[in-house]
């Protein structure tokens, strides 16, 4: 178990890329701490898979070191790292069992064969295969082979770090849902640092204590869940996060309001961006936007209302922008009505950074 | 739903039908027809029974000639097969000298096989040969003219020669359509080059093994140009298989009922062996529960 370091990582695939400035990585520098979840989320070709190739070692990154705890592990490889990993696709030994397959890495370090049999046991019980222990992996199904190969990791007692890259990518969905939920309960047994690639927003909150959101080569924020909710720091995270995502509206600073399409909305004290000459939106989550009467808000135009059973989301227009509300189900939804902004919702970006509130 | 029954969907069959009765059953049947007469020549047939079979079965020439095929197939394939993995392992999986090397395996096969034979026999001669009056010129004793083993052996060598890049182009194919997660995983699993061998490549590689292993069989079972050309069955009967064998009785001899007799006996045992290698390999690949029961 260790703690993980990323100390200004940056990777380019090639001396040329590298050259013309074109890094997948652009620069990483941040700790993951010893024994916590954490999940890589952001869409294709954000650099994530990139990142998890170089925690393990399968990638050296261009600039920059891994330290795991203290030892500077950036030249080792995977297997001198001790970490293991979980990958898209399960990886099982066709040929041996689900026990063999268990006892392979074992057996390749050397342990004595009367150590391996207990462990092997343990694993067998605690991944839930203990009844097809004797079978051959190759006839399994597709979630169960996936925790063949995460199993093949937790035998090994001393790991540094387990790494999934989308795990759930073949399993069916409705075993997705246990899988996870089998997953984080080994995480709590284990205390293991974990590190899980995803592009499933629901799969990495679910999964992680801490959420790393990446975006074009960086790591745009690492918060809970909650946090990312709450004050997303990018217009990003707000936009990939959530469901429908956060409402970006651009818009110019007044003194306290922020003037959106010619409305007026009248800003939470202390929030101000700093200088004027940026790029300002204003960001509100659609779950903090209510419908109110005529007159008393922001009027809008209703252009769609999509029913989702739980609730209502309301497709609207402000001016030239869109606008998203989350209301009710059993409210009726007016053709024109007006808007209402949770005040402490709001929260203000400046060249798509969060403003803190002074 | 109920099925409907419609019996003008059988002339859907016919042209296939059409096409295998005259591409295989009727030429088929031809020579089993042979192989229950006898002839005196004036195209005049007499009835013979089964004693054509019996008597090919029994005779000594036969079976040697039977030994001979057998050794020669359990050589090649011995030989033929290794190295064959091998040369595939040792292959560059990416970059520029992948096409130039798929090229350099694939030419042996372009060449028609009197060709083949005829490369090697000049090419083994001690005359005028480069391999044979290399060899000569280093003290060893060879003619292949002479000499059983060194016939052999330049049959070995020209099939091996001819024939093994089928197997490596086989084997190539199954390599490279391994994921890389899986060398990744073994990796990380801190498995030695032989163990990756083992436990994922050789596994993966099976159905193409098979089907290599079937096609240099029947092949090599079924040899005749190649030795044909290089020493004509000998020295003395040393290098005749059935299918020279064969083509000695029905041409040579104008022996037609027996060499058809011969032609079926030597077809079923292909279609015998062929068969018992597919069971065998499909089930050593195959994990059929030891206990039966399960869940």
């Amino acid at each position: 178990m260790a703690r993980i370091r990323l100390d200004h990582i940056r990777h380019a695939y090639s001396p040329e890329l590298a050259k013309a400035n074109n890094y997948a990585l652009r620069e990483v520098d941040t700790v993951f701490e010893d024994g916590g979840a954490y999940a890589l989320l952001g869409p294709s070709g954000c650099g994530k898979t990139t990142l998890l190739n170089i925690i393990s070692g399968l990638l050296s990154p261009s600039e920059g070191h891994v330290r795991f705890d203290d030892r500077d592990v950036t030249l080792l490889s995977p297997e001198a790292r001790n970490i293991a990993q979980v990958f898209q696709f399960p990886v099982i030994y066709d040929t041996m069992t689900v026990r063999e397959n268990l006892a392979f890495p074992l057996k390749n370090r050397k342990v004595p064969k009367a150590e391996i049999g207990p462990r092997v046991d343990d694993m067998l019980r605690r991944i839930g295969l203990e009844r097809k222990a004797d079978r051959k992996a190759r006839g399994l199904t597709a979630d169960e082979k996936q925790k063949i190969s995460l199993g093949r990791g937790l035998v090994r007692s001393d790991v540094a770090a387990i790494l999934f890259d989308e795990p759930l990518t073949v399993i069916d969905p409705h075993m997705k849902w246990q899988l996870r939920s089998e997953l984080k309960q080994l995480h709590r047994e284990f205390q293991m640092t974990m590190v899980y690639v995803t592009h499933d927003q629901t799969e990495a909150l679910t999964f992680a204590d801490k959420v790393v959101v990446m975006y074009a080569g960086e790591v745009v924020q690492i918060g809970t869940p909650e946090e990312l909710f709450a004050r997303p720091q990018h217009t990003f995270v707000g936009y990939f996060i959530g469901s429908p995502g956060m409402n970006v509206l651009p818009c110019d600073l007044d003194g306290g309001d922020a003037i959106v399409s010619g409305e007026r909305v009248k800003l939470p004290a202390g929030l101000s961006a700093a200088t004027p000459k940026k790029r300002v939106e204003l960001g509100i989550r659609p779950e903090f936007v209510s419908l109110v009467p005529r007159g008393e808000g922001i009027p809008v135009t209703v252009e769609k209302v999509e029913d989702i059973g739980s609730e209502k989301i309301v497709r609207a227009r402000l001016g030239e922008h869109r606008l998203s509300a989350v209301v009710a189900e059993d409210r009726t939804i007016p053709a024109d009505a007006d808007v209402a902004f949770a005040a402490d919702r709001l929260n203000l970006y400046a060249d798509s950074w969060l403003v803190e509130r002074g | 739903m109920e099925k409907t029954w419609n019996n003008k969907a059988w002339f859907f069959v016919l042209p296939v039908l059409l096409l295998v009765a005259f591409s295989a059953v009727i030429p088929l049947m031809t020579v089993v027809n042979y192989s229950v007469q006898d002839s005196f020549g004036n195209n005049q047939f007499f009835w013979y029974g089964a004693d054509w079979f019996r008597e090919v079965l029994t005779s000594e020439r036969f079976h040697d000639a039977l030994l001979r095929n057998l050794l020669f197939s359990a050589i090649i394939l011995a030989i033929e097969v290794p190295l064959g993995i091998l040369v595939a392992l040792a292959m560059p999986k990416k970059g520029i000298w992948v096409p130039v090397c798929l090229v350099l395996m694939a030419l042996p096969l372009l060449i028609p096989w009197n060709v083949v034979g005829t490369i090697w026999q000049v090419f083994a001669r001690t005359d005028i040969g480069l391999l044979g009056y290399t060899v000569d010129a280093l003290g060893i004793d060879y003619n292949y003219v002479r000499n059983t083993v060194d016939a052999w052996v330049t049959v070995v060598v020209m099939d091996v020669w001819h024939w093994t890049s089928l197997v490596v182009l086989l084997c190539y194919a199954g390599l490279v359509s391994i994921p890389d997660a899986y060398y990744q995983a073994a990796k990380i699993d801190g498995a030695s080059r032989w163990a990756v061998f083992r436990y994922i490549q050789l596994p993966k590689m099976g159905r193409v093994l098979l089907i290599a292993v079937l096609l240099r069989f029947m092949d090599s079972f079924m040899i005749y140009t190649e030795p044909f050309v290089v020493t004509g069955g000998g020295p003395g009967n040393s290098t005749t298989f059935l299918s020279i064998d064969l083509v000695k009785l029905a041409i040579g001899q104008f022996n037609i009922g027996e060499a058809a007799a011969m032609s079926l006996i030597y077809f079923l045992i292909i279609l015998l062996l062929s068969w018992v290698f597919y069971t065998v390999m499909t089930n050593a690949g195959n994990d059929k529960p030891m206990t039966g029961g399960g869940e």
